[in-house]
């Protein structure tokens, strides 16, 4: 009977072991300090080697007193993508496969905000075409983010400035998130993603533009290699009609802030509580 | 003297192991042919998965707007069969069969069977294989209780390791002509039929859970999942009871295998009633929610690759519930096997295709894209399949003789004395 009374004992202590230590946090990116130089230093390594440039990646984390939100402009957008293609160059998105964080969606004005009746497969001659608007659409950086709730294993999380970001090297791959994002803003490396060397932008964050490797989710982090250096995100740069707007919410001065006290703004599938902390407004 | 029983216990297993080896090694032409044709089956998937690994998933039809296909389906199938095969327990005990201990067996080792299937289907959908111990504490992090998925990995785990446990032990303790021990197999069988219920429930919560999705978001899920897992599970235990019978000394009554087709019967009807009741509520409320069921069953946009799935599955399903229902035909062993293989096919198009592709078409931003899989995705499958029932083949080469008592240690002790001196003098 010392089998039975050794297998009692081994399967709950296993049992009890399984259950504290699943508990404790144990995430990557919240390893010691020293142990995360250590891994960008190697990384930063890695990435000389492979693209033959000197790649930094920065580990900068929120600032206190920041919290991110954005805005767009529905009446000025007029579907002309520059958006996605800043977005592509500035995040080191594949090439070859094409990967886009940005979709943008044309909609028929007599339709109105319906998806089922949208298509991000549009190409007329000119940009707006006649009866139509336009709906880029990217990560909503939700406030009660459906992805990181369903992840199993916590390898992307909203930081305290409210990015929604992934840790790409502890993604394993099993796109539950992306089941579970209302917004189509994952995106997954069906096969190694191919960035030629002389377009790679060198200054990257990373949980955000570092180059991924294959097998792993990835989507829009607002730049966060850029907006926590306190620039603005490519795609707010770019814009031709300066329909994007992007700020500290917590900053009553901010233009982000006026918007939202000043403007009539949505969010998309408001119904499903996701909170996002992406609005889209009519300014005229 | 704790060292010489742990001499004692490995002379025993080692007795066991090569009992079981000697069994396996044995057997006649039929035999053989079915291994040779299961080994080819699972290199041309292994192959298949390895350059899969290689190129990445984007060898399957797979993108980001149906990010989830033919893996991930077979896998929600399997779970069912997993947990339908141990609820047969439940009428085993009600109806007192007489070989009570192989059927509760027999379960089980489907169950092993399945679950194996089930997390090598994972394993072939992920990104990152490598990077599995990800989800093991302590060396990784399972976002232990927010993510459904951890709650999965968890409970089909624990439900493999008590249908193991269980298994192997009653099969140990035959072999050295002992009964089983009661207060251990007792407690854990019944466990594990509510363990059963338990893996498909949360398994339907994966997806139930989902408030993107609208056609997996809908509380009568779950019910519907367990439904038509008590159809298809017992179809399989079915067929395999009659081949054991045929094959070996195994008794099974014909009275027995009648009241588990009329018990799927009432399964069957519960399922269809299930899918009866959630069509009502899509296509009389008439939402934009409705775009899901309409894909699956009549195409939206010229886009209708699942039409003829869909509606196979439905006639498939009202064929085997007209066969299960009918006490004459049931009693015809013809229709009763045409009607089991007509359950397993409506419940594999409905469980596996039918819910997941139609759970993701159109995508959360409205776009169709017409999932169809891909060889490699059909090779790799078929080679999980295979090494499933490689699996439950070569179990039931053990357990069958086993449990009707026609193998067991030769003189007990004398061939293994050899080893008990080997092992002191070490």
């Amino acid at each position: 009977m010392v089998t039975r009374r050794l297998f009692t004992k081994t399967a709950a202590g296993t049992a009890a072991g399984m259950i504290l230590t699943a508990c404790g946090p144990k995430r990557l990116y919240e390893a010691p300090r020293d142990k995360l130089k250590m891994r960008i230093a190697e990384m930063e390594r890695k990435y000389k080697e492979e693209y033959g440039r000197d790649v930094k990646v920065s580990d900068t984390g929120p600032a206190p007193g920041v919290h991110f939100a954005y805005a767009l402009d529905i009446s000025r957008c007029i579907g002309c993508r520059r958006c996605v293609y800043a977005c592509v160059a500035e995040n080191n998105q594949s090439r070859d496969p094409q990967l886009h964080w940005i979709r943008v969606l044309s909609m028929e004005k007599e339709k109105g905000v319906d998806f089922s009746h949208a298509t991000a497969y549009y190409s007329p001659e000119e940009v707006p075409q006649e009866g139509h608007f336009y709906i880029p659409v990217a990560c909503q950086q939700c406030e009660d983010s459906p992805c990181t709730k369903v992840c199993p294993t916590g390898a992307t999380w909203a930081e305290k400035d409210g990015i929604v970001v992934i840790d790409y090297d502890w993604c394993i791959g099993c796109r539950y998130c992306m089941a579970a994002c209302p917004y189509g803003a994952r995106h997954f490396n069906w096969t190694q993603p191919n960035v030629p060397a002389d377009e790679l932008n060198t200054n990257t964050h990373y949980l955000g533009n570092r180059p991924r490797p294959k097998g792993v989710v990835e989507k829009c982090t607002w730049c966060i290699q850029r907006t926590r250096q306190g620039r603005y995100p490519a795609c707010v740069e770019v814009c031709p009609v300066g329909a994007r707007k992007f700020g500290n919410i917590l900053d009553p001065n901010s233009e982000i802030r006026y918007i939202i006290e000043h403007k009539r703004v949505l969010v998309l599938k408001e119904e499903l509580n996701t909170v996002p902390r992406f609005f889209y407004f009519y300014a005229t | 003297m704790p060292h010489r029983r742990a001499i004692e216990i490995v002379r025993l297993f080692g007795g066991f192991t090569r009992g079981s080896i000697e069994l396996i090694l044995r057997g006649n032409r039929a035999y053989w042919t079915w291994l040779a044709f299961l080994a080819a089956l699972i290199t041309s998937g292994a192959l298949a998965y390895l350059r899969q690994v290689q190129v990445g998933l984007g060898l399957t039809a797979m993108r980001d707007q149906v990010s989830w296909g033919f893996y991930i389906g077979n896998f929600t199938f399997l779970v069912g069969v997993a947990a339908a095969a141990v609820v047969l327990v439940i009428p085993a005990y009600i109806y007192n069969w007489k070989p009570i201990r192989e059927i509760v067996i027999y379960g089980e080792l489907l169950a092993i069977s399945a679950i194996t299937m089930c997390l090598m289907f994972v394993l072939v959908d992920i990104g990152r294989p490598d990077r599995f111990w990800h989800l093991i504490p302590p060396f990784g992090h399972l976002n232990f209780p927010r993510s459904i998925l951890a709650w999965d990995v968890m409970v089909l785990n624990l439900y493999f390791i008590v249908n193991f446990v269980v298994a192997t032990h009653i099969l140990y303790r035959a072999f050295h002509g002992k009964p089983y021990i009661k207060k251990l197999v007792v407690p854990m069988v019944l466990l594990s039929i509510p363990m059963a219920v338990g893996i498909h429930t949360v398994t339907a919560f994966l997806y139930n859970g989902l408030a993107a999705r609208p056609y997996w978001n809908s509380s009568i899920l779950a019910p519907q999942f367990l439904a038509s897992a008590f159809c298809s599970g017992p179809a399989i235990l079915l067929v395999a009871l009659q081949v054991l019978r045929r094959f070996t000394r195994f008794e099974i009554q014909d009275a027995a295998i009648w009241k588990i087709a009329e018990l799927m019967a009432y399964a069957m009807f519960l399922n269809l009633f299930l899918h009866g009741a959630e069509a009502f509520k899509e296509f009389y409320s008439n939402t934009q929610h409705v775009l899901f069921t309409r894909y699956w069953f009549f195409g939206v946009n010229g886009h209708h690759t699942l039409v003829p799935y869909a509606w196979s599955a439905v006639a498939l399903n009202l064929t085997s519930f007209a066969i299960f229902i009918s006490p004459r035909l049931r009693r015809n062993f013809l229709a009763l096997n045409l009607g089991c293989l007509a359950t397993y096919a409506g419940c594999y198009i409905e469980k596996g295709m039918g819910l997941i592709i139609p759970g993701l078409t159109p995508d959360t931003l409205g776009e169709i894209y017409e999932y169809y899989p891909t060889l490699t995705e059909l090779r790799v499958a078929a080679g999980v399949f295979a090494v499933g029932f490689l699996v439950f083949t070569l179990m039931l080469k053990v357990a069958v003789p086993i449990s009707l008592g026609e193998f067991m240690e030769k003189e007990p002790g004398a061939r293994n004395e050899e080893l008990t001196a080997l092992l002191l003098r070490r």
